[in-house]
């Protein structure tokens, strides 16, 4: 008990009260969040502060719970496309991707060849935005304002692409089971090819803006070490567990759709502190860049259109049985796991957030580092905190 | 020796780093804006036309003001959050003439010709507040009567007002197009004819 847990007036909430303050004595117990803006939304971290160090930290989740998974339960299979695009803004279209693999394995459907080259083409433009996002706010997180006006630049680029065939510049919801909502045209086709050398012109602009930048390095390296026994002990995927050394990517690992196709590299970083992880986004919206390249060169000789024919109506029933894909998103391992009884609605629909594990080796990571170092560490997983909720 | 170059020489050198991202910043200081003001300016119609806004109907290309809908409730059942409501028209009432010449026909065993209810919604009202713009209603429309608005500046300032009549709408942008010329009035029916 510190000397605020004992005062009427300090003693706060349920979690503040439970929350046991450590051997030591002078500590304070301080919230951070859920309001903060270093906190991404929602996310409370209740930390135990001896001065400026972190001595315990434990996030609080559930204030962005909206019970996706239930509503699965009440939607029909079809109906249940457009939460996947609210589950995670960030990176919506990897959601989308494995629910309806999910959906598309359970009902024995096969995509046609285009169809899936355009959802890989979506996919890893998404993930370029995805990491411009978290490279922009990143960056703010730790004080620096600029850069985050030219990561939305070429976001914003990108968002006029994708706001082509998806109709959406967001929460994207244009997969459906056995292929998309809508072809591709081919001004978009166009916009595609003209971003991409823009884009590779620009990534040294940012190296030298950011990456080298002497402030930034002496801030995020070598703290908040999530290392490969961490990350086996809490789950950790993608950019994560890359940065501690392990090139384990689903694209790579388990290849789902044509992505055995491609070749692509990669990116690890065995520092496994928060500068690999920058380093590792970085260096992976260049391997994107390189997969978008190769899938548009494969697109005109794809065969089939960009659905199915006779694509499932949006009320199908799947026969009896249970399904688990997944995918790589842009924070890593994206799993949906789907359990049918042959009625128009999900019996169950179980969805992996890669955020959550990500989340969960923060504590430990923050421990004895000081509390701005906590914010970098905290900025370093890439959160989103509706993804870790759902 | 070592310690010192660690700790004082290195630092040195690496404050290059902040001069080259001076310079970057100056460079781009100099080039012009990349945003719009927006009262003043206006983003392109070309970036406006992909705008998915709120679902709206399509007339049909001979008639704009009646939408092409045929009431068949396939958006109703399949909207996801249950944001149409779509009623359908009923037959004309018959007069007390028609009802008892139809009376006297069946009675002589001909087969009576009733009219039909017309196929196009009685209403159909479209609330905004449920919609998540995920386009289920626009693939599962057989008429392809509906498709996204691309109306980026519509704002509404009680929630009664995302309740949108989308059946009045079509009649007021029937009006607006044909008031100056007939011209601009197959342009706005054009992408529904290549859809169909």
């Amino acid at each position: 008990m510190s000397a605020y847990q004992n005062s009427e007036q300090m003693k706060g909430d349920f979690y503040t009260q439970k929350f046991e303050a450590g051997k030591r004595d002078g500590t304070l117990i301080l919230n951070m969040g859920p309001q903060h803006p270093s906190t991404h939304g929602v996310l409370r971290i209740v930390v135990e502060l001896d001065g400026e160090y972190v001595v315990r930290a434990e996030p609080v989740l559930g204030y962005l719970h909206r019970m996706h998974e239930k509503m699965g339960e009440t939607q029909t299979w079809g109906g249940f496309i457009p939460n996947m695009g609210r589950v995670d803004y960030g990176h919506p279209m990897a959601w989308n991707w494995a629910y309806c693999g999910a959906v598309e394995k359970l009902m024995g459907i096969e995509v046609p060849e285009r169809a899936e080259l355009l959802r890989v083409i979506m996919t890893e433009l998404n993930r370029l935005t995805s990491h411009l996002l978290w490279w922009g706010a990143y960056i703010l997180d730790l004080g620096a304002f600029t850069p985050i006006m030219y990561a939305f630049d070429d976001r914003e680029m990108l968002l006029d692409i994708l706001q082509r065939p998806t109709a959406s510049r967001l929460t994207y919801s244009n997969f459906r089971v056995g292929g998309l909502q809508m072809d591709v045209d081919d001004k978009c086709i166009e916009m595609i090819k003209a971003f991409i050398p823009h884009f590779r012109k620009r990534l040294p602009m940012y190296k030298d803006l950011v990456t080298d930048n002497l402030i930034l390095r002496r801030r995020i390296e070598d703290i908040g070490i999530i290392d490969q026994d961490m990350c086996r002990r809490y789950g950790c995927t993608g950019p994560v567990l890359r940065g501690a050394g392990v090139a384990y990517d689903v694209r790579r690992a388990e290849p789902y759709s044509v992505y055995d196709r491609f070749d692509f590299e990669i990116p690890t970083q065995t520092s496994a502190c928060s500068a690999g992880r920058y380093l590792v986004r970085v260096a992976e919206m260049e391997q994107s860049m390189r997969i978008i390249e190769q899938a548009i060169e494969m697109l005109p000789s794809a065969q089939g259109g960009y659905i199915v024919d006779k694509a499932p109506k949006p009320a199908m029933k799947p026969p009896v049985g249970e399904a688990y894909f997944c995918v790589e998103g842009g924070r890593g391992k994206v799993g949906v796991y789907v359990v049918s009884d042959g009625s128009k609605t999900p019996y169950r629909v179980k969805l992996r957030a890669p955020g959550f594990s990500n989340l969960s080796a923060f504590a430990e990571a923050a421990t004895g580092t000081l509390i701005a170092d906590a914010v970098a560490i905290l900025g370093s997983l890439d959160l989103i905190i509706p993804e870790i909720d759902r | 020796m070592n310690t010192f170059r660690k700790h004082v020489i290195q630092p040195i050198i690496d404050c290059w780093s902040l001069i080259v991202g001076l310079k970057i910043t100056g460079k781009y200081f100099c080039k012009p804006l990349i945003t719009v003001h927006y009262p003043r300016e206006v983003i392109d119609s070309e970036n406006l036309s992909t705008y998915g806004g709120h679902v709206e109907l399509i007339g049909k290309p001979k008639d704009p003001a009646t939408p092409k809908c045929i009431s068949c409730m396939m958006c109703v059942t399949n909207c996801p959050s249950g944001c149409l409501t779509v009623v359908k028209s009923k037959a004309p009432k018959p007069t007390a003439d028609q009802e008892a010449a139809w009376k006297a026909a069946e009675e002589a065993g001909e087969k009576v010709e009733k009219p039909k209810a017309p196929k196009n919604p009685a209403k159909f009202i479209y609330d905004y507040t449920k919609c998540s713009l995920c386009g289920t209603c626009i693939e599962n429309c057989p008429a392809k009567s509906l498709r996204f608005s691309n109306n980026i500046y519509w704002v509404a300032t009680s929630r009664a007002e995302m309740k949108i009549d989308l059946l009045a709408r079509l009649k007021g942008q029937a009006a607006e197009v044909s008031a100056p010329a007939h011209a601009p009035k197959s342009e706005a029916s054009a992408p529904a004819e290549k859809e169909a």
